[in-house]
């Protein structure tokens, strides 16, 4: 099959899940109108969540979620073993995200918790590159498919993968939105690298920083915004650790 | 009949999460049949104590990469319930739609790209691209109406932006809702089509008897709220959802087990069907009809069926959801409200069954205590049991060990079990 004319050579890929909803891989699949152009692309060799076929010979492949048991780490390892470029997807893979926040509870009160007096088997969550090297990081709760289709063919094609420095507020503003300060809320667009073309904060809702940190981020900035609008970074934290993202200088403040 | 049988299907593909079916047989006999959860869990409940009421929903949300909307809604209703909310009606009819919107989306995903390939003998929908072009032209079809209106009424449709406590953050523009009811309005003959295509399918011949529980539709079809029925005649309010429930724990397993009058119950495309037929939409109730699907129809394969009429059900009402709303003033679509101490169970019928989340707030309006209950869970017994009885059954008729292998991942994937999110 071609791709936009040409006849490229297909690459092999693989797409693997750890503890995590499974959103991001399908996110592959809910983008209908480049769907068939896109597969076109890639050899789907390993893809548990829509195919029976298990090849273990792919050049790229992709991690989803979040580790958090001993068999997660050795499969992991094998992986890294087989592919050429291992890819992070999502934010539990690239940071640990919403899992994490079980790392500021005891394991054995989480465990607890959910199991009483049958526990089960659970270490505290680590993200992917605490365990392998990580080739790419493709944060975002759930991944922009937009963004990972973009990257994908740019692997492919041998372009190059370039990300955008600048936070979410820049991309919120271009949707011409009120800004969500300005609705009531707290909102981490002002610190969080962009790239998700604003749509938690298009839809009136605050960002909870899914992506990670901003390089241009100006954190000063910041803490001046929450302490106009009336907020603490205190009241800003809960949203700060929802996915362990985000860099710890913003936290230790009063 | 044969004589030793070991079948180990570790990870089983095309459902979403990690589970294994094992089956031995000895001496012709069966030894074990079991449908065995391996799913790392994630202990969302442990996770919620102490967040803020309002990111609950946004939380739980991340249960499920499938049916985010669902758990939003449940989370949203608990804590609506906790706190003694009322949203205002075109929020109430917003958030129905979003969620026409998730069961087609995840009905046409489960029903075209996990359970089909074995109908049609290929390991995945990739190859039905170019051997059955216009089978995956419904699919693509379908499957972008459902998210493009769940983009539309939920901001995504994997974990939405606007439901939040109260109501909804945002309502779309008249003429947005305008354009997707045309779009709704030309699905429906590619709806009428898999209906048609279902009839040529030969869903496997199976039958054990069990308890079907769904919500107890009123006037409608019922998806949010109110009270629990069963077809082995119990009926619960909506808090007594523990009564009928009712999880244990197997040590071969990381999910829980439930049951309720029997060994097991069942919930999802079937229970709901098989409860509330009566209220159907009129065509979508013929269709079943034409398909051999009336209650109570106690073959779980024929839960595909199931979904596919439900798309169908789903389509025809989001069209008459839309004409409601563009009557209505969608400047009121979320409500003031006091941050109060309180409990609440939010029940909702997401894709695969009920869905239950209960919490326990306190004055400051954090959360203290919750519990999830998914469908998933509450089908895992269900799966388990058929799987003995439906080798039992194929041994009988001498079938290989590829064909109770095909068979049993069949089975399972007609529950399209959502693992990841029984484990949460």
């Amino acid at each position: 099959m071609k791709y936009l004319g040409i006849e490229p050579e297909k690459i092999k890929i693989g797409s693997f899940d750890f503890t995590c909803c499974e959103g991001c891989q399908l996110q592959l699949a809910n983008k209908e109108d480049t769907l068939v152009d896109f597969l076109a692309l890639l050899d789907v060799v390993n893809f548990r969540e829509i195919s029976s076929h298990r090849g273990e010979d792919y050049d790229i492949a992709l991690i989803e979620g979040s580790i958090t048991r001993a068999d997660e780490v050795e499969r992991l390892k094998k992986i890294r073993k087989r592919a050429k470029i291992l890819v992070a997807v999502g934010s539990c893979a690239c940071f640990g995200g919403v899992n994490q926040i079980k790392n500021k509870f005891p394991i054995e009160d989480v465990v607890r918790e959910v199991y009483g007096d049958d526990p089960v088997e659970t270490l505290p969550v680590r993200k992917v590159s605490d365990i392998v090297k990580v080739d790419l990081e493709i944060p975002g709760c759930p991944v922009s498919k937009e963004e990972v289709e973009r990257i994908v063919v740019n692997l492919v094609t041998g372009a190059e993968i370039k990300f955008p420095k600048y936070p979410v507020c820049v991309e919120c503003r271009r949707n011409l939105n009120t800004c969500v300060f300005d609705l009531g809320q707290i909102c981490l667009g002002p610190i969080t690298r962009a790239g998700c073309g604003a749509v938690c904060t298009t839809g009136k809702t605050g960002c909870i920083g899914c992506r990670g940190p901003a390089e241009e981020a100006n954190y000063e900035e910041f803490r001046q915004i929450l302490k106009d609008h009336g907020f603490t970074v205190r009241q800003a934290l809960e949203r700060i650790n929802f996915y362990g993202g985000l860099p710890e200088m913003v936290i230790d403040e009063s | 009949m044969k004589v030793d049988m070991k079948i180990d299907v570790h990870h089983l593909t095309r459902v979403e999460g990690h589970g294994n079916i094992e089956i031995t047989v000895k001496d012709g006999k069966l030894e074990k049949a079991r449908w065995a959860v391996v799913e790392t869990p994630r202990f969302f409940e442990a996770m919620l104590r102490g967040m803020s009421h309002d990111l609950a929903p946004m939380l739980t949300a991340r249960i499920c990469g499938i049916c985010s909307i669902g758990h939003s809604l449940a989370s949203l209703r608990a804590v609506e319930r906790a706190m003694e909310i009322e949203i205002p009606e075109p929020a109430n009819v917003l958030r129905l739609l979003a969620k026409h919107g998730e069961t087609l989306q995840s009905h046409i995903l489960h029903v075209f790209f996990l359970a089909a390939p074995d109908f049609f003998g290929v390991p995945s929908v990739i190859p039905l691209i170019k051997t059955h072009p216009e089978v995956a032209g419904l699919a693509v079809r379908l499957k972008k109406a459902a998210n493009d209106l769940c983009d539309l009424v939920a901001g995504r449709t994997t974990h939405p932006v606007s439901l939040v406590v109260g109501g909804l953050s945002k309502a779309p523009e008249k003429h947005q809702l305008r354009e997707i009811r045309q779009v709704f309005v030309d699905r429906i003959p590619d709806i009428e089509a898999t209906i048609e295509l279902f009839k040529t399918l030969s869903i496997p011949d199976f039958v054990r008897e069990t308890e079907f529980v769904a919500l107890k539709g009123e006037k409608d079809y019922p998806w949010i709220g109110g009270d629990l029925v069963s077809t082995d005649g119990v009926v619960k309010p909506e808090d007594d959802y523990r009564a009928m429930t009712n999880e244990y724990k197997e040590d071969f397993t990381t999910s829980k087990f439930a049951r309720l009058s029997r060994e097991s119950l069942a919930v999802g495309a079937l229970a709901r069907l098989n409860n509330n037929f009566q209220f159907l939409e009129e065509k979508s109730r013929a269709a079943a009809e034409e398909l051999g699907l009336t209650p109570v129809n106690h073959n779980p394969y024929m839960n595909n069926v199931a979904q596919v009429i439900e798309c169908d059900h789903v389509i025809r009402e989001s069209i008459k959801l839309i004409d409601q709303l563009l009557e209505m003033d969608l400047g009121d679509i979320k409500a003031d409200y006091r941050v109060r101490a309180g409990e609440g169970v939010g029940a909702v019928e997401v894709p695969r069954g009920i869905l239950y989340h209960e919490y326990e707030i306190d004055s400051e309006g954090l959360i203290t205590k919750a519990n999830c209950i998914i469908p998933t869970t509450q089908n895992n017994a269900n799966i388990h049991f058929d799987l003995a009885a439906l080798a039992e059954q194929e041994l009988e008729e001498g079938k290989t060990d590829e064909e109770i292998t095909h068979l049993s991942e069949m089975l399972v994937r007609a529950y399209d079990p959502c693992i990841s999110c029984s484990v949460h």
